[in-house]
């Protein structure tokens, strides 16, 4: 099939198309040397912090279960290493907030016996479509696009909604990041058969595989491979951002559009990352549990920029290391991409689920420039994908009118920073959205509550 | 002539009529306002500041006209205010000693070192949903002002030597705006003391000793010296973090003096050093 411009599909409102730096989009996934000692958050997922189950001077072994969820929107925690557990302890994350986390010493690499550790590829499943999400449940799945929502949760619809499709989100839309480029190219057929797996834990007929254009080769690969799995067709996608946005991906593919207030089931769509179908694959059919990711890490200045597959719980230093250390003239560190990234405040915070990458930024593109006036042009108003007004929300969340900003629907702000970035006066946007976001919510709860 | 003398007639008419009605309307629907309210909102210092918890001073007046004048108090005004409405309305004024907000936290620049630059909107509140903040410690002062601009009475400013708020004494008036405007919790409403002496806690850091003194030089590690060392039970100790209970503490300034990170401020010098 012939993939022209014309006929390939995107969401309708809004967007950016800001330059895509894929530096590492050819770099093979190289898996890094073990850390020394793995500090394993137990807040690695939405919801409910972890219970943890090992207690200092427990022995553990890969894959064992160090910390269970606590409640249905929860996630289990397993050992990403084997060794000593030497203390359980807050330690500051990416954020530099402090999180209890559970740290290991790293003696070896024994792993559990029931895991199969072996390359082969395993296309059958007998397993019951509950049986499966038990197994995802089990093995401590978490959305590992950023969001970090229990995967579980998500092939599990309320009594009364049915999934009439399964969207795989392999757009990866975010500047610089190709592990989901990577994985589509060297596991392809994995990710295939882990979106089978989810399309038989939820009765859905049909499943997607929404690609952007800048990733041809993993296109035409996977449309070869999807041919023999009937039901999943491969959708290739204008290049867009954020189309890696649910709401946006779902509008892209099926052209439905998520009511404000709904959740993507309500339209019978779930979506789910691609590193996220091939965790999916590696828990039911290999009985692994999440505890290593492939990260990520470049920048323009550094000397070895790549993907790599490293541990949850090792060091961001290690990762930078492995990279070929932090160049001079970085000002700037993120946790992730440069539009929904989180600058780090110390490269001692540990891998978790939810990293995507690492990025170093020159000094030069790290420092934002000083905000102006408004100057009413309206174009974060074009460029939001959610068909917000972010300059009025700001201007409201200024005078922390939370009420107006409440009926103006700032809760469907999805933060892509669409607004930050296509504003001429360099005004922040986005951080305004975000507090009015967070006290919007909080009045909700407690009216909630009360 | 018949034109005008009509034209008046009908007018004359028109405009007796309506004032009979309005007459009867506002004899039939009047709204009975205790006076009172009038008086005691006259006492009041007008700010409407919402220290007393209401949301203005009128509110407040009719809060003591109805209800009970002990758990109310007006902050700004203080023990004569609340006298004078006291008398207003006949009943007894209660007494309490006078505030003032204090911070509670000592990390200036040379004291907190840098370990990151934020470049992004200039609020505290909005700073602190976006990271720990510049220095190593999670809990202090993020300097971007957002007490100093929640202050009404102007008594609150930003010492640009120290990065930190510092409170004009004379002008606070313990109405609570920047206790409520700090993300991080750093102020407290603590008694204003005689000759406005006070000795105080000023850190807010609940990590572990190690460390809170990694991240600034002036942090409470909780070692317990100062509970120890103190006679009158003021002192106590909770996640890794003291705190001396103002009710309970003489100034006597003992604490001060065996702090070993110089965590505990005095407003005024001690004399001897072992009183």
């Amino acid at each position: 099939m012939k993939t022209s411009a014309l006929r390939m599909k995107t969401f309708k409102i809004g967007g950016i198309h800001p330059p895509d730096y894929k530096l590492t989009a050819q770099h093979p996934i190289h898996t890094t040397r073990l850390p020394e000692t793995a500090v394993v958050l137990l807040n690695q997922h939405l919801g409910a912090l972890a219970q943890p189950l090992v207690g200092k001077g427990d022995q553990v072994k890969v894959g064992q279960l160090i910390a269970k969820a606590n409640g249905f929107i929860s996630a289990n925690i397993h050992a990403p290493v084997s060794g000593k557990v030497v203390k359980v302890e807050p330690v500051a994350d990416v954020t530099g907030y402090a999180q209890p986390a559970i740290h290991i010493a790293v003696e070896g690499d024994e792993w559990l016996e029931s895991i199969d550790r072996s390359d082969d590829l395993i296309t059958t499943c007998d397993l019951e479509p509950k049986a499966i999400v038990d197994r995802i449940f089990e093995a401590g799945i978490v959305g590992l696009g950023g969001a970090c929502f229990p995967t579980h949760v998500k092939l599990s619809p309320p009594p009364g909604k049915q999934a009439s499709c399964i969207i795989v989100n392999a757009v990866e839309c975010e500047p610089y990041l190709t592990t989901d480029h990577r994985l589509l190219l060297e596991k392809g057929e994995e990710i295939v058969v882990g979106l089978c797996l989810a399309m038989k834990a939820t009765n859905a007929p049909t499943g997607y595989i929404g690609i952007e254009a800048n990733k041809k080769d993993a296109i035409l690969y996977l449309q070869s491979i999807s041919k023999k799995y009937p039901g999943i067709q491969v959708v290739p996608l204008q290049m867009k951002y954020p189309q890696g946005g649910e709401k946006q991906l779902i509008d892209a593919i099926t052209g439905c559009r998520v009511p404000s207030g709904k959740l993507p089931i309500d339209v019978g769509a779930i979506v789910l990352n691609a590193s996220t179908t091939f965790a999916i694959y590696e828990a039911v059919q290999k009985k692994k549990p999440l505890i290593e990711r492939v990260l990520t890490v470049t920048g323009e200045a550094l000397t070895q920029p790549g993907n790599y597959r490293v541990r949850i719980g090792s060091p961001m230093s290690m990762l930078a290391e492995e990279a070929g250390g932090v160049p001079e003239n970085t000002a700037k560190l993120v946790a992730g991409g440069p539009m929904m990234g989180k600058a780090l405040s110390s490269l001692n915070s540990p891998v978790t689920k939810g990293s995507g990458g690492l990025l170093m930024l020159a000094s030069e593109n790290a420092v934002r420039k000083p905000s102006r006036q408004c100057i009413r042009c309206g174009k974060c108003i074009t460029a939001c994908p959610m068909g917000l007004e972010p300059h009025l929300f700001m201007t409201l969340a200024e005078f922390e009118a939370w009420d107006q900003l409440e009926k103006a629907h700032i809760m469907d702000c999805i933060e892509c920073g669409c607004c930050t970035f296509s504003c001429p006066s360099n005004r922040p946007l986005l951080d305004y959205l975000r507090i009015g976001k967070t006290t919007v919510g909080r009045l909700r709860k407690t009216r909630q509550q009360a | 002539m018949t034109t005008t003398l009509s034209a008046i007639l009908i007018l004359g008419a028109i405009g007796f009529a309506l004032a009979a009605i309005l007459f009867l309307v506002s004899k039939r629907f009047a709204v009975y306002e205790d006076p009172r309210i009038d008086q005691v909102e006259q006492s009041l210092p007008g700010a409407n500041c919402g220290g007393c918890g209401f949301p203005g001073c009128r509110n407040f007046a009719e809060a003591c006209v109805k209800g009970d004048l002990s758990t109310l108090r007006c902050p700004v005004g203080g023990n004569d205010t609340m006298k004078t409405v006291a008398t207003i309305l006949g009943r007894e004024a209660v007494e309490s000693a006078p505030k003032v907000a204090v911070l509670l936290c000592n990390g200036a620049c040379d004291k907190r070192p840098k370990t990151n630059q934020y470049n992004g909107a200039t609020s505290c509140s909005i700073e602190a949903l976006t990271y720990a903040g510049d220095t190593a410690c999670q809990y202090g002062c993020l300097g971007q002002g957002e007490c100093a601009d929640a202050c009404t009475f102007d008594a609150l400013h930003m010492d640009p030597l120290t990065g930190l708020p510092v409170v004009d004494e004379a002008v606070c008036t313990a109405c609570g705006a920047c206790v409520k405007a700090c993300p991080r919790g750093l102020f407290e409403l603590r008694l204003k003391g005689d000759e406005a002496k006070r000795v105080y806690v000023a850190c807010k850091n609940k990590d572990k000793g190690a460390v809170a003194r990694k991240a600034c030089n002036v942090a409470c590690i909780a070692c317990s010296k100062c509970q120890q060392a103190c006679q009158f039970d003021a002192i106590t100790i909770t996640d890794n973090l003291a705190y001396i209970n103002d009710e309970a503490c003489t100034v006597c300034g003992t604490c001060v003096s065996v702090c070993p990170t110089g965590s505990i401020l005095s407003t005024f010098t001690i004399e001897s050093a072992q009183a």
